[in-house]
């Protein structure tokens, strides 16, 4: 084994490791907020990356059309719902939120394709688009089911991933794309090669992280977020919307999926369907995290990027299988480490 | 006799299906997935619906069955038949290896470390050159009995259908056992279950393993009736989909697994088949409209649609009927009517810095009835589990008839004659008050889990359910013995759980808290009860907040206060003495 190589390796596993960070801290949020194992997660990791890719190419994404069709269907949901009980004011604002802010979204969209814009706008609207996407989802598929079983949430989860990945293939077809890298500015530190785009994806990665820890710690929202985690019912008690909490993680999970996806899709070609693996191995992580610690998600991340690494240069062949048989061990061991609590509770 | 019934009119009707004149080819070959999917589906409502333990990882077990019947007819011409064992055995051999490492893992970890194993098996079989890597192995040979072999699809159809039928039979003859009532007591938690002898790791290990075999099966059968087969029918999205067809059928029904992959296998036939003509696409639409159905379906329906089915037709389920000539025999109890039953010493319980129960010793003699009292906090609940065996003790010595109790789990002490009520009722809620009290006797019975899928298990099992319809009409609940626990009061609850604990014949009666949400008079009966019991020869040591009830019940009171023992005497001493009233009512200013 030469240092030339393990450097390189290290440095591929860090890179990857740290998108999976990403993915892997996403779902610790939603899973402890609402519960919702958040299997979709890959599917805005696709979406935020072709949506970009799209709009660096100067065509409209099908995506800026499904916001408005979301925003349609959750008005329409939440007008059942308070059909009972509705009053100007509750159906301005639902108007407000799902039905003119898609619209704005669609119309700037249509406003600035075929011009040349700047990457920083692109990017800017795709994430307007995949968070919209993600504040919707919750309202359409999970608002309405938020008081069942984990089990329920998941298999609601599953469905959602496979509507939004078939959905995925209509929009931007079978076709792989690759986006405009951020930067290409390059550096040599003695045998590695760093790249503009590498280190953006660090420096984000780490943005966000400390992003996320000044939320949760100095915000009101935040803390109604974390309250929410904790118990529900309390969270209610007092004076927290629970409904609200879940659309905010989902809307922190489906940008930072598509922040993900604008970091990685101009280093590798992205398909309608990626997104579903690379979703799973922040699942790895996020498990190995035990789903609640968000540094140890995130190094955990780190581990699993560079094994994977490690194992597509030694065994190519079995690389996924190495990457998931590493998390059997580690579960027993979170399994043993914690003894189970009586599940009375569930 | 009766409950049969419907299964034989299933079985007819579906032997009869294939011999509909005009009866379409296709819809032949519908029913052959739909058949295969419900094997894999019935496993996954005993282990996921009934047993709590969520599984996304089945299909790869599929794939156990169906590559051992693959390798061993093509590379080594055994015969199909011979190799069903063997698949099954696989399977079965692969799920006590993940078994013993998956059912230990705990709440959400089960689920994801499923996926895990799952996604990395369908992996290991796309790259093992011996299984033919992504393209896998092709002309499998067909069943075949005699001359006849089964290569056309409605030939095929018997076998899978026979599979399904023998299989759901076997499926719920198990949960109508006192293996099933183990299996189901699962999902209400470890200490339950365990305060009445299961041993819950032997229970998950043991429907993991059954649901594993299904798929085995499942997979032996798709392997002859594609004849090819190839990982993708084995990898993660299959996993997925098995789970939600069981999720959809109803998770905790057996025959909603088979709806369940009716509906699904269907529902997407007919995606696939007219959905291209309805929006001129040739795109993956039914994907699409499938994923969005199943939340639909989800929010309209979120227990499946089995029991959404049941609750509209007027059905009545069999109300079991206890024979009342039926008795267990009753365990040995101490000759001496004096003596001490139970003795604790010096017993400490330290939770890091805090100590709950500090140097704590008293004993209950046989026949007696002893009151542990104090405020919330005073370490009632945590000697109760220092007895049971629900925590071990940190130092001191607990003894049950002269034998110490020191790392004796919750299960030996129930065996050895202790058994206990719970401050937080837990019961089984979608079972029966017969059911849920037959579990108190379940260390009384014997047969296993074979012996139930085979009814050979009926004679012991008639014994237990009239034992629990003993102890339910002793306690005055024989009214309700056919409802659903969950549906009684509280107090009924807190008197069905004492009906359990009685059950398994204790000699020693351990009650949390259980005049806790009762009226006066349940109260008043409940102390009667519990005096016949005490004169019938039963110990019983109680906590309870309600005064009245415990100074007039009790022979002697032992009182608590932040986990140390304050006093000890009569109900009419304790009433007097002055440290006592200090700590309930503070400080005489």
């Amino acid at each position: 084994m030469n240092t030339t190589i393990v450097l390189f390796l290290l440095q591929d596993g860090i890179t990857n490791g740290a998108i999976y960070a990403l993915l892997g801290l996403a779902l610790v949020l939603v899973f402890a907020v609402t519960r919702v194992i958040l299997i979709p997660q890959g599917e805005f990791v696709t979406y935020g990356a072709l949506t970009y890719a799209t709009l660096a190419s100067g065509q409209v994404p099908g995506t800026a059309h499904l916001v408005l069709a979301m925003g349609i269907a959750a008005f329409g949901l939440d007008l059942l719902m308070r059909r009972r009980t509705l009053r100007l004011g509750s159906v301005g604002r639902s108007l407000a939120i799902n039905i003119i802010l898609p619209a704005a979204i669609l119309a700037l969209t249509l406003a600035l394709t075929g011009k040349e814009t700047p990457i920083a706008i692109n990017i800017a609207l795709s994430l307007l688009i995949v968070g919209a996407i993600g504040l919707f989802l919750y309202r359409i598929a999970f608002a309405p089911i938020a008081h069942t079983s984990v089990l329920v949430l998941l298999i609601a989860a599953v469905g959602c991933h496979l509507a939004l990945q078939g959905i995925g293939l209509v929009f931007f077809g079978a076709e792989g794309q690759r986006g405009p890298p951020l930067s290409n500015a390059a550096f040599t530190i003695a045998p590695l090669r760093f790249s503009g785009q590498s280190i953006a994806v660090y420096a984000v990665t780490l943005a966000l992280i400390a992003g996320l820890w000044l939320l949760f710690s100095f915000t009101l929202y935040g803390k109604a977020l974390r309250a929410t985690a904790v118990n529900r019912l309390g969270a209610r008690l007092v004076g927290i919307r629970t409904a609200m909490s879940g659309q905010i993680a989902f809307l922190l999970a489906a940008v930072i999926g598509a922040i993900s996806g604008i970091l990685i899709v101009p280093i590798t070609t992205l398909y309608y369907d990626t997104g579903f693996l690379i979703g799973l191995k922040g699942f790895v992580a996020a498990i190995i995290g035990g789903l609640v610690s968000y540094p140890l998600t995130a190094v955990a991340a780190l581990f699993v990027g560079i094994i994977e690494a490690f194992s597509s240069f030694y065994a190519s062949n079995f690389k996924e299988v190495i990457v998931f048989a590493l998390i059997i061990p580690v579960l027993l061991w979170r399994s043993l480490a914690t003894p189970a609590a009586d599940e009375e509770d569930d | 006799m009766r409950q049969r019934l419907p299964v034989i009119l299933f079985a007819l009707v579906m032997a009869a299906v294939p011999f509909i004149p005009g009866m379409p080819p296709f819809w032949i070959v519908l029913l052959d997935n739909i058949g295969l999917s419900a094997l894999v589906a019935m496993g996954l409502v005993l282990l996921t619906g009934v047993g709590g333990l969520t599984s996304f990882g089945q299909a790869a077990f599929c794939g156990f069955g169906a590559y051992t019947t693959a390798v061993l007819t093509t590379a080594y011409g055994v015969s199909p038949w011979l190799t069903l064992p063997l698949s099954l055995l696989v399977s079965g051999l692969f799920a006590v290896v993940l078994g013993i490492v998956t059912v230990r893992l705990s709440g959400h970890y089960l689920p994801l470390g499923t996926i895990a194993w799952g996604l990395g098996l369908f992996y290991l079989f796309s790259k093992l050159e011996f299984l033919g890597r992504n393209d896998g192995i092709s002309q499998i040979p067909p069943l075949a009995i005699g001359s006849l072999k089964m290569i056309a699809p409605d030939t095929i159809y018997f076998a899978i259908w026979a599979a399904v039928i023998l299989c759901a039979s076997l499926t719920m003859n198990l949960l109508d056992s006192r293996t099933g009532r183990a299996i189901r007591a699962l999902r209400r938690g470890h200490v339950a279950a365990e305060a009445f002898g299961i041993k819950p790791p032997q229970a998950k290990l043991l429907v993991f393993i059954y649901a594993a075999v299904l798929a085995g099966l499942s997979g032996w059968l798709y392997a002859h009736f594609q004849r090819a087969v190839n990982p993708t029918p084995f990898g993660a999205e299959a996993g997925i989909e098995y789970l939600f067809v069981a999720v959809i059928g109803g998770a905790g029904y057996v025959w909603g697994g088979v709806l369940g992959a009716a509906i699904a296998v269907i529902l997407k036939e007919v995606l696939q088949d007219y959905l291209p003509y309805l929006l001129h696409s040739e795109s993956q639409l039914e994907t699409i409209v499938f994923g969005m159905l199943l939340v639909l379906l989800l929010q309209l329906a979120p227990g499946g649609v089995w029991p959404w089915l049941m609750r509209r037709l007027p059905l009545r389920p069999d109300r079991k009927r206890a024979d009342p000539s039926l008795v267990l025999p009753p365990r040995e109890r101490p000759a001496a009517a004096s003596g001490t039953l139970l003795r604790i010493e010096h017993a400490r319980k330290q939770f890091g810095g805090v100590v709950a129960v500090n140097d704590v010793s008293f004993g209950v003699d046989a026949r007696e009835i002893v009151a542990l009292i104090g405020p919330n906090g005073a370490g009632k609940s945590t000697t109760f589990n220092l007895i049971t065996g629900v925590l071990s003790a940190s130092a001191g010595t607990i003894s049950l008839l002269g034998r110490t109790l020191r790392g004796a789990s919750p299960q030996d002490i129930t065996q050895l004659g202790v058994s206990r009520t719970f401050q937080h009722v837990k019961l089984i809620a979608d079972m029966t008050v017969l059911e849920n009290v037959a579990i108190g006797a379940h260390l009384r019975g014997n047969a296993g889990a074979l012996a139930s899928m085979l009814r050979l298990d009926r004679g012991d099992e008639a014994r237990l359910l009239a034992e629990a319809a003993r102890q339910i009409e002793r306690v005055g609940l024989a009214g309700q013995a056919h409802m659903l626990a969950g549906s009684l009061s509280l107090g009924q609850q807190r008197i069905v759980e004492i009906a359990r604990a009685l059950c398994a014949d204790p000699v020693l009666l351990l009650l949390d808290e259980p005049a806790a949400g009762l009226r006066h008079m349940e109260k008043q009966r409940l102390a009667a009860l519990l005096r016949e019991l005490r004169d019938g020869g039963m110990s019983v040591l109680l906590v309870e907040h309600d005064m009245g009830f415990v100074m007039n019940l009790a022979d002697r009171v032992v009182v608590l206060d932040f986990g140390t023992k304050i006093a000890e005497g009569t109900p009419a001493a304790i009433k007097a003495n002055p440290d006592v009233i200090r700590a309930y009512l503070g400080a005489v200013a």
